[in-house]
């Protein structure tokens, strides 16, 4: 439980700020490139959640790949 | 880490990010409206596994958009441990899943079902989102909680007359945050953290430990398995994502599992994505995954009920495997037809080699050819081919 507190606590300070006056340092105009599909986490949603499906059916790891099935992959 | 403590201080701090992200002011927006039709076939380990599927998301207004998915599996083949102790199966997955997305000002709030229907197995997923941009959007902040109900079965008949005896229940909780990081004008990161809680029936049905059994022509039996009935897990994955000089992107990835079944996983990704003009993106990926065994693990036990806790499912095993993979998407419809503004065709194929460092291939040889535990160890290649057809209105 211990292990789970800073990364909490790190995540409640980050929200309590979210409406402060804090400027930028990557304006908006500089942005282009970051907008660039290629830039994107995750394309295509139901390809990578397709993937995790069966890695998740073979390997003994599973979570914080930001998608999610469901079915048992038993056999 | 009792899982009662970390559901209830996990619940506590949910209930009072809940109420900061709903103050927050500002304005996101949904994404366009799709339709994705998907197809995939999986070929290794004696299975074959082909997927249909079918999405649509819909804007209803700029503040609300509903998203459906149908999804059908179907199975044939049997893995190595069905080819050691049982007939071949046939099989057929269905998931529905629906989700509904709720936008005010800058928070995005998600809600989504899925449920999974297969012969012996039936799963129920309810899952509550929020998303926030803050910090002139360069941080975005995520946390999703998530509900699994699971009833597991198991076929005692065959493959065309099914007789499916229910086993029990299996409850799966899900609690992530993931935060993403504007760093540079060329650079982002990503942080994902996810805490999952299982109890209930937790062992796969169609797998078997084995025990030496000097009476018997192999030199073993068969026997159930016996899993411990709570299970966490921990993972945290941390990424970057960086635009090179000319128009390409470069990603990696590294995560950590741990649980309390004493599995430590380490997984390694590599992605390069390389745009031709606005016609084409080629995407191609490397990875690399290790992991050790559980601590009520082992190949081969010593006699029946040797512990109270055993198992031999090859995902508890320690295995290393290694994933090359490719991606083309191809642009068409540049103009748009008809209601479609533009459309994407993208082909996805993925070579898996999969290598157990404890799990031995016990198939059956025919006459005995090996001492028990002195079987080869099991290693197979899997590919997966997945193709599928994005349309944007």
């Amino acid at each position: 439980m211990r292990g789970l507190r800073p990364v909490l606590l790190a995540a409640i300070v980050l929200m309590t700020a979210a409406c402060s006056n804090m400027q930028p340092w990557v304006k908006p105009y500089e942005r282009d490139k970051l907008a660039d599909p290629i830039m994107a986490w995750d394309r295509d949603a139901i390809s990578s959640g397709y993937l995790d499906h069966i890695r998740e059916a073979r390997e003994g790891s599973r979570g914080a790949t930001g998608s999610a099935g469901g079915g048992c992959g038993c056999n | 880490m009792k899982v009662a403590a970390v559901q209830r201080i996990l619940g506590r701090v949910a209930a009072v990010v809940t109420l900061l992200l709903i103050r927050a002011t500002c304005a996101d927006v949904l994404p366009d409206d799709r339709a994705d039709l998907f197809y995939s076939k999986y070929s290794g380990g004696g299975m074959d596994i082909t997927g249909e599927s079918a999405a649509v998301n819909k804007k209803f207004t700029e503040n609300i958009a509903a998203q459906v998915n149908y999804f059908v599996d179907h199975v044939s083949g049997a893995s190595i441990d069905v080819l050691s102790q049982a007939s071949q199966i046939r099989d057929e997955r269905i998931q529905k899943s629906g989700t509904l997305e709720f936008v005010h000002d800058k928070t995005t709030y998600t809600a989504s079902y899925t449920g999974s229907v297969e012969r012996d197995y039936r799963s129920d997923t309810a899952s509550i989102a929020m998303k926030q941009d803050m910090f002139g959007d360069l941080t975005t902040l995520s946390m999703a909680f998530a509900n699994s109900v699971d009833k597991v079965g198991e076929n005692n008949g065959t493959a065309f007359v099914p007789l499916i005896t229910w086993l029990g229940h299996a409850q799966s909780r899900s609690y992530d945050i993931d935060w993403s990081q504007i760093l540079t004008k060329n650079l982002i990161a990503g942080v994902n953290f996810n805490v999952i809680t299982d109890n209930g029936y937790l062992a796969n049905p169609y797998r078997s430990i084995r025990y030496l059994d000097p009476g018997t022509p192999k030199g073993y039996s068969l026997g159930s398995q016996v899993y411990p009935d709570t299970r966490t897990s921990t993972a945290i994955q941390g990424e970057l994502k960086y635009f090179l000089p000319y128009r390409a992107a470069i990603t990696g990835s590294f995560r950590y599992f741990r649980d309390t079944w004493s599995i430590v996983g380490k997984t390694f990704e590599v992605d390069y994505t390389h745009p031709i003009s606005n016609v084409w993106i080629l995407e191609g990926r490397f990875r690399y995954y290790t992991q050790n065994h559980a601590d009520f693990y082992s190949d081969l036990f010593q006699y029946a009920d040797e512990y109270r806790f055993e198992g031999r499912d090859q995902d508890l095993a320690a295995q290393d495997n290694y994933t090359i993979g490719a991606k083309a998407t191809y642009a068409f419809l540049p103009n748009g037809w008809k209601m479609f503004k533009r459309a994407t065709v993208t082909f996805d194929a993925s070579r898996i080699t999969f290598h157990y460092k404890d799990f031995t291939d016990i198939k059956d040889y025919g006459l005995p050819q090996y001492q028990p535990g002195s079987e080869p160890l099991y290693q197979f290649n899997a590919t997966v081919y997945q193709i599928y057809m994005s349309m944007f209105f």
